[in-house]
């Protein structure tokens, strides 16, 4: 492929793909992919905020497994997607649907959230923590009223992360059979349709900057607490 | 008397050292093909991220436009950006090369501007009070001291690209990925176990030999530490 002609054809292809109300109907349409992307994420992220914030907040405030909660992301990091979407394909969780998809998205949005949430807990400056209890606080109005918002910055950070990060796992579940937008590239793959391709690329970009974006304002708007 | 075919590949085990010996120079081609996209890609990063943080870190006004752009680039999930640059490459190896380098370009040059910034004010004085001018004071100082921020993100670049190579299977050019991709296709368990693992195993001696260079590279941090 030579540069310039065929580059600016194919994205005009890839309008006319996007532009084609065809193309957005119906169980491989846009609309369809687009929700199953969007459940897909907002669902996984709330298992994964279930299981992972609850141990950071605890480790975190107990101090403990201070070497676990920080190097389970550089692991997770190691650990190729794409590998561990076959491999609970492979295994009885395959026949399950969607069953890969989700626990894949989960073991990969577990990290960020728990290293992120543990680091923000143990940054509390200790000396407010050391007043809090000579206050008489108990440990669990610590927790509460003084560590968890000190700490929140840190925690909606891990959450931004996971966020994202689940949405290029789940991307990459269409080349295992899961749903979303990724399978609109798959098919595109599957037909050699290069507009097809660059179509379903360009939504699962802009999804992504979207969610990266919804977080980037809610952090905007949120109240600064404790600015130091 | 024939023995019946009932060894662990007629068995489709996880664990199976029938294939190990079998498809030996598959996987030893898929081994080198997968170093090969990884080490090319981020020695490509590294020659782009080190110019651009040094640019960056000079022209203060620079500096926001390069961080807000390789949070651009990381954001896009790795499947579309090999997707997006199709029209560009093809299905070629240079397209996973390309994706690869975009990312690990985005974690380089954050770190290394990071290590850049993190050089005190006081040293970069004293450089210039004895007479060292702007590009010694780069070379023989900044450069030196920004090394452990840079080789953090030089470890964080190559685990990524040594993960993520997997996915360039959708063009053909996935190392370790093929395997799996084809495996998977094949409900073959052996083979996408063996190259799952020898995908991390490739991550992790990388991220260890890489410590090892920052180890006999930074000899001042030991020092200062003994």
């Amino acid at each position: 492929m030579d540069a310039g002609g065929p580059g600016v054809n194919t994205l005009a292809d890839a309008w006319d793909w996007l532009t084609d109300s065809a193309n957005w109907a119906g169980d491989a349409g846009v609309w369809h992919r687009l929700t199953q992307h969007l459940v897909l994420t907002v669902v996984c992220l709330v298992i994964s905020c279930l299981i992972a914030l609850p141990v950071a907040l605890v480790l975190g405030h107990l101090g403990k497994g201070g070497a676990l909660a920080v190097n389970i992301s550089n692991v997770g990091r190691a650990i190729p997607t794409f590998a561990v979407l076959v491999l609970l394909l492979l295994t009885p969780i395959g026949k399950w649907g969607e069953g890969p998809t989700v626990v894949a998205l989960v073991l990969f949005a577990v990290p960020p959230l728990l290293t992120n949430a543990y680091v923000g807990m143990r940054e509390v400056d200790r000396d407010v923590v050391r007043a809090s209890r000579g206050m008489g606080m108990t440990g669990r109005q610590m927790l509460w009223r003084v560590e968890v918002p000190l700490a929140m910055p840190m925690i909606l950070n891990g959450v931004r992360i996971a966020a994202v990060q689940l949405v290029a796992t789940a991307t990459i579940a269409a080349l295992a059979g899961g749903g979303g937008l990724g399978r609109i590239i798959t098919a595109g793959f599957n037909l050699a349709s290069t507009p097809q391709v660059v179509a379903g690329a360009v939504l699962v970009a802009v999804f992504a900057l979207l969610v990266e974006g919804v977080f980037e304002v809610a952090e905007r708007l949120a109240p600064k607490r404790g600015a130091r | 008397m024939t023995a019946p075919p009932d060894d662990c590949l007629a068995r489709n085990e996880w664990i199976c050292g029938e294939y190990l010996t079998t498809r030996r120079h598959i996987l030893l081609d898929a081994v080198g093909q997968h170093l090969q996209l990884t080490a090319l890609s981020v020695l490509i990063g590294l020659a782009l991220a080190v110019p651009l943080a040094v640019l960056a870190r000079r022209w203060g006004w620079a500096a926001g436009p390069v961080l807000a752009l390789t949070t651009i680039l990381y954001t896009i999930p790795s499947l579309a950006m090999f997707s997006l640059l199709l029209p560009v490459y093809g299905l070629s190896a240079a397209l996973v090369v390309a994706g690869l380098v975009l990312y690990s370009l985005t974690l380089l040059v954050r770190n290394i501007l990071a290590g850049l910034r993190a050089v005190p004010e006081e040293t970069r004085q004293a450089a210039r009070g004895m007479g060292y001018g702007p590009i010694r004071l780069l070379l023989t100082v900044e450069l030196p001291l920004a090394l452990p921020a840079a080789m953090a993100g030089l470890r964080i670049a190559t685990v990524s690209a040594v993960s993520l190579a997997t996915v360039g299977a959708i063009v053909g050019y996935g190392g370790l990925g093929n395997l799996i991709y084809s495996g998977m296709n094949t409900f073959f368990k052996a083979q996408v176990l063996t190259a799952s693992v020898l995908c991390v195993v490739i991550a992790v001696v990388a991220d260890l030999l890489l410590l090892g260079v920052q180890w006999l590279i930074t000899p001042w941090t030991r020092a200062a530490r003994a």
